[in-house]
């Protein structure tokens, strides 16, 4: 079990950061759906199955197919993004480690015990189904309408004026 | 009832690490890269370090809730995508270019 979790944890860590480096946006793209896979698995070492499958759902198939399908619509294939500066780059990396060390600094302390009653069936689908149909109910309904909004939303920002050229 | 082996082998304190060190990799990509595109990726990799950080609370705590905002800021980020995508088409046909350098049009 240890094992798989290591394995899972350098898998995203490794994949994210190839995210950030890679030239290609392309490459990005498809590491970025490896790191959501590994995540997946750690939803499933955390019993979460319901969040598991939603991620694979929404994340590595719809959010990722979308982002692929508009870098081949721009065509962004070739590798022509100009760099930032170098003493930039050196800054933002910097500045990124800095966060990191107040971050751990100030959680390091931190005693994060689990639950003095661990009930393993929270993550299924019935019983966070449970939950969301009756406590989340009007958020739930809120969230279609913000989805129809930003459908509508889209479909406005992408339509092109008449006698506008085309791409 | 079943405790889950993660739960008893692994600390939580490692999974906040874990995310953190996720949610710092987001932060740093977001400012080295030029291309909207990637930024836009290395926000959605920060949600995702927040999301494993509710997702790892909420086993450990057993509390429903945690999972149940999992789910919403899937939902907001899947909206934030789409809406975000069309702008970068559209600043991508006016522009001919995804460079954050260039739109500056906001500044001042």
């Amino acid at each position: 079990m240890i094992h798989v979790f290591w394995f899972l944890l350098f898998l995203a860590v490794i994949s994210a950061s190839m995210v950030v480096f890679s030239r290609n946006p392309i490459h990005s793209v498809l590491y970025l759906i490896i790191t959501f896979f590994a995540l997946s698995g750690h939803y499933l070492l955390l019993n979460a199955q319901f969040l598991a499958v939603v991620n694979i759902i929404v994340y590595a198939g719809a959010i990722m197919v979308l982002f692929l399908f508009v870098i081949m619509f721009l065509n962004l294939r070739r590798e022509t993004e100009v760099q930032k500066p170098i003493a930039v780059k050196f800054a933002a990396v910097i500045s990124g480690l800095i966060l990191l060390a107040v971050l751990l600094g100030a959680l390091v302390k931190a005693d994060a015990q689990p639950g003095s009653e661990v009930n393993s069936q929270i993550g299924m689908v019935e019983n966070l189904g449970k939950v969301l149909f009756s406590d989340f109910l009007l958020p739930f309904e809120l969230a279609s309408v913000l989805f129809l909004v930003a459908m509508v939303g889209a479909i406005m920002l992408g339509k092109r004026d008449p006698g506008e050229p085309t791409i | 009832m079943e405790v889950p082996d993660v739960i008893k082998t692994i600390p939580l304190n490692w999974y906040i690490y874990f995310s953190t060190l996720l949610f710092c990799i987001g932060v740093v990509g977001v400012l080295i890269r030029r291309n909207a595109l990637i930024v836009l990726m290395c926000v959605e990799l920060m949600l995702n370090a927040v999301n494993l950080l509710f997702t790892s609370f909420s086993a450990y705590r057993s509390d429903p809730q945690g999972q149940i905002f999992v789910f919403f800021i899937m939902v907001v980020a899947a909206a934030e995508v789409s809406v975000g995508l069309a702008i970068i088409v559209m600043l991508y046909r006016n522009l001919k270019s995804v460079d954050v350098g260039i739109l500056n049009k906001l500044k001042w």
